[in-house]
């Protein structure tokens, strides 16, 4: 028990995971398997960010205070990865929490808003061209139509 | 190299970025054109620069080794790397001439089967199916292959879905295809953040050597193997895992299931091969045991059974793909033996497959064009209706069996000989007996077309009625391709040989070759 505790981000990670698989497999409904989806997507993004906790690090935000004396390589941060690197070296010791999972994440998020829309899209013509969203339903019209032929 | 003096110097310095980024450009901006032709003539021509620029890195790689790219300037452990090897070189130059020759083909087809307002924006999504693809491949960063694999994946959804103005049942088949391909992708990204939580690196290479740090006994690494291994499973139609693909290629319009038969799952499988055995560690026991057990072992399952269930299929463009299920188990068998002779056929095996099974599709596509037959018991009389179409399809399916002569021989050829030095007899009855099947599958095609009495239609017997030239040039482009490539196979072999050669050098020749910015390896340096 203790065990959970210790890493309870990852154990809510794997129950909404689990939760997520679940309802895309057991559930019938379109609608239904998309919300799976979502929450097994989700449960990604948990795990992600999770990880990206440093322990003792602070939010990576450079404020100016601690830029003082580093000026220069400030006013040439936005000149190019060089002058970036030398930013990143100068402030190298103090602890920072990860930021680039976050950043990862941002961009999974992204991915996963593109499917859902596109798969709410499929359903909204499923119901248009079949009059149901039930995939038992969706699937005896598709054995019909397999056995008459489809005519152009 | 009298060829690659041809191209410019910036082909080959930023190509790997270019063949990427121009695709990606252009699909936005074809979205916008008000006219088909417009669109349909920068799809053509933007997939004929990105096949241009292939073969330019292709030459670049043979003659002068791998290629590597920055994005940004950002050096690479940081910042995202692109690198063009011997592996990924002959996928990315298939890809684009299977994009090319496809294009063609696409502007009668679209037509006949897309809706006249939906057909621009149906060349700037396969734009970004085809900018996706080439993406998964060209890139050397873990991150952004899943972001690659997404963008190709969400437009192939919505462009298998385009096929419902010709048949609805492309709409639940695309949904299908997307849950199961999301799953995929998912699990996939699962598994580059376990390799993420390890090793504190994206980079492929410099994940490859951190692993080679850690070791084999790393439970977390071993779960992101799993996680990798199942997620591009899913993409690739591994075979319990396929259930998508059957329906996905029967449903899509003609044009896009040729592209997406003869490329998306290679792209899968060629990040199957990059994983497996430059990232992680082939010598690995883990890894040695899946290769075998797993890939080699699903890979043989999946030859019999998809095949089996090929020749019980009514539809034509199912038993086409329940066959593409069949031949992915060859291509993962070969790279189950994890041997020099079976990579080089696994790899083989993947170009030769594409190109047969592209023109086969083509063909069927032209069947539907002209007649609407989508069914096996409706090909009678073909070889008399439809000549020429049915002469490329024959040619194609000949090849699909292993007649000698043709590619579909050579690779099968080559897994069997790889199978006989291994000691896998069992594997060489399976190829075999694979072989016999496809042999039913492919003869009850032609016999129907061949051997069958033309239909009467009121009393008349139907007139015959050739696909447009623009269907037939690529058609026969690519059954003639797969002749010439069968009774001459030295390039493709020495293609395979080379990405074989990246493939048994492992994880670290891969980082001292193709990283110079990385400090030597520890373990390694001074050699």
């Amino acid at each position: 028990m203790t065990m959970v505790f210790e890493h309870f981000n990852f154990a809510v990670v794997i129950v909404l995971m689990m939760t997520g698989l679940f309802a895309v497999f057991a559930s019938h409904n379109m609608i239904k398997k998309l919300v799976g989806l979502s929450v097994f997507q989700t449960s990604v993004f948990l795990l992600y960010i999770s990880l990206s906790k440093v322990t003792g690090g602070r939010p990576p935000v450079l404020s100016k205070k601690e830029l003082h004396g580093y000026g220069d390589s400030y006013a040439k941060a936005g000149d190019g990865a060089d002058a970036a690197y030398k930013t990143v070296e100068k402030t190298a010791e103090i602890i920072y929490s990860n930021p680039l999972p976050h950043v990862l994440i941002l961009t999974a998020i992204v991915v996963g808003v593109a499917t859902l829309a596109i798969g709410l899209a499929l359903v909204v013509r499923t119901r248009e061209e079949y009059g149901s969203i039930e995939e038992d339903e969706i699937d005896a019209y598709n054995y019909q139509d397999n056995l008459e032929g489809v005519s152009r | 190299m009298d060829l690659l003096s041809l191209f410019p110097e910036w082909v080959l310095v930023h190509g790997p970025a270019a063949i990427v980024v121009l695709p990606l450009m252009f699909g936005a901006l074809v979205a916008l054109s008000p006219s088909e032709k417009l669109s349909w003539a920068t799809t053509w021509i933007v997939t004929g620069l990105s096949g241009l620029m292939s073969l330019g890195l292709l030459l670049q790689v043979i003659s002068h080794g791998p290629i590597g790219y920055a994005m940004g300037g950002w050096k690479p452990p940081l910042g995202i790397a692109y690198s063009v090897d011997a592996l990924n070189a002959p996928i990315l130059l298939l890809i684009s001439v299977v994009a090319f020759i496809c294009t063609i083909y696409a502007l009668p087809s679209v037509v006949a089967e897309v809706g006249p307002k939906k057909r621009s924006t149906f060349y700037a999504v396969f734009l970004l199916s085809f900018a996706g693809l080439m993406g998964m491949v060209a890139t050397a960063d873990a991150f952004n292959v899943f972001v690659f694999l997404e963008i190709s994946s969400i437009s192939t959804y919505a462009l298998v879905a385009m096929g419902s103005s010709r048949d609805r049942r492309a709409l639940p088949s695309s949904f299908n295809y997307l849950i199961m391909g999301s799953i995929g992708a998912t699990f996939f990204v699962i598994g580059i953040g376990f390799l993420y939580m390890q090793t504190g690196t994206l980079n492929m290479m410099d994940m490859a050597r951190v692993l080679q740090d850690i070791g084999p006994g790393d439970r977390v690494v071993q779960l992101a193997f799993a996680f990798i291994v199942i997620g591009l499973g899913l993409k690739l139609a591994m075979f319990p895992l396929h259930t998508w693909l059957p329906t996905a290629y029967a449903y899509a319009p003609s044009f896009f299931t040729a592209f997406l038969a003869a490329t998306a799952t290679k792209a899968a499988l060629y990040l199957l091969m990059r994983f497996t055995f430059t990232v992680f560690d082939p010598s690995w026991d883990f890894i040695s045991t899946a290769l075998m057990v797993i890939i080699a072992g699903l890979g043989t399952i999946g030859m019999l059974a998809a095949s089996l269930q090929a020749i019980f299929q009514s539809d034509i463009r199912r038993v086409l793909a329940f066959s593409s299920v069949a031949q992915v188990g060859y291509i993962l068998l070969g790279i189950g033996m994890a041997t020099t002779l079976g990579l080089t056929a696994g790899y083989l095996h993947i170009l030769n497959h594409a190109v047969m099974k592209g023109a086969l599709f083509l063909a069927v596509g032209a069947f539907w064009y002209r007649f609407g037959i989508t069914k096996v018991s409706d090909m009678r009389g073909l070889g008399k209706t439809m000549p020429w179409t049915m002469a490329g399809f024959t040619i194609a399916g000949l090849s699909l069996i292993g007649v000698p002569g043709t590619v579909g021989f050579v690779s099968k050829l080559a897994l069997v000989q790889a199978a006989a030095e291994n000691g896998w007899w069992w594997a060489i009855g399976v190829i075999v007996v694979s072989s016999v099947l496809a042999i039913v599958y492919v003869g009850r095609m032609i016999e129907q077309a061949y051997f069958q009495p033309v239909p009467k239609i009121n009393d008349r017997y139907i007139k015959r009625n050739e696909a447009p030239l623009m269907m037939l040039i690529p058609l026969w482009t690519l059954a003639l391709a797969s002749v010439a490539f069968g009774i001459n196979s030295h390039w493709p072999m020495s293609l395979a040989q080379g990405a074989a050669q990246v493939l048994n050098d492992g994880p670290i020749l891969l980082i001292r070759e193709t990283m110079p910015a990385i400090p030597a390896i520890p373990s390694t340096g001074g050699h």
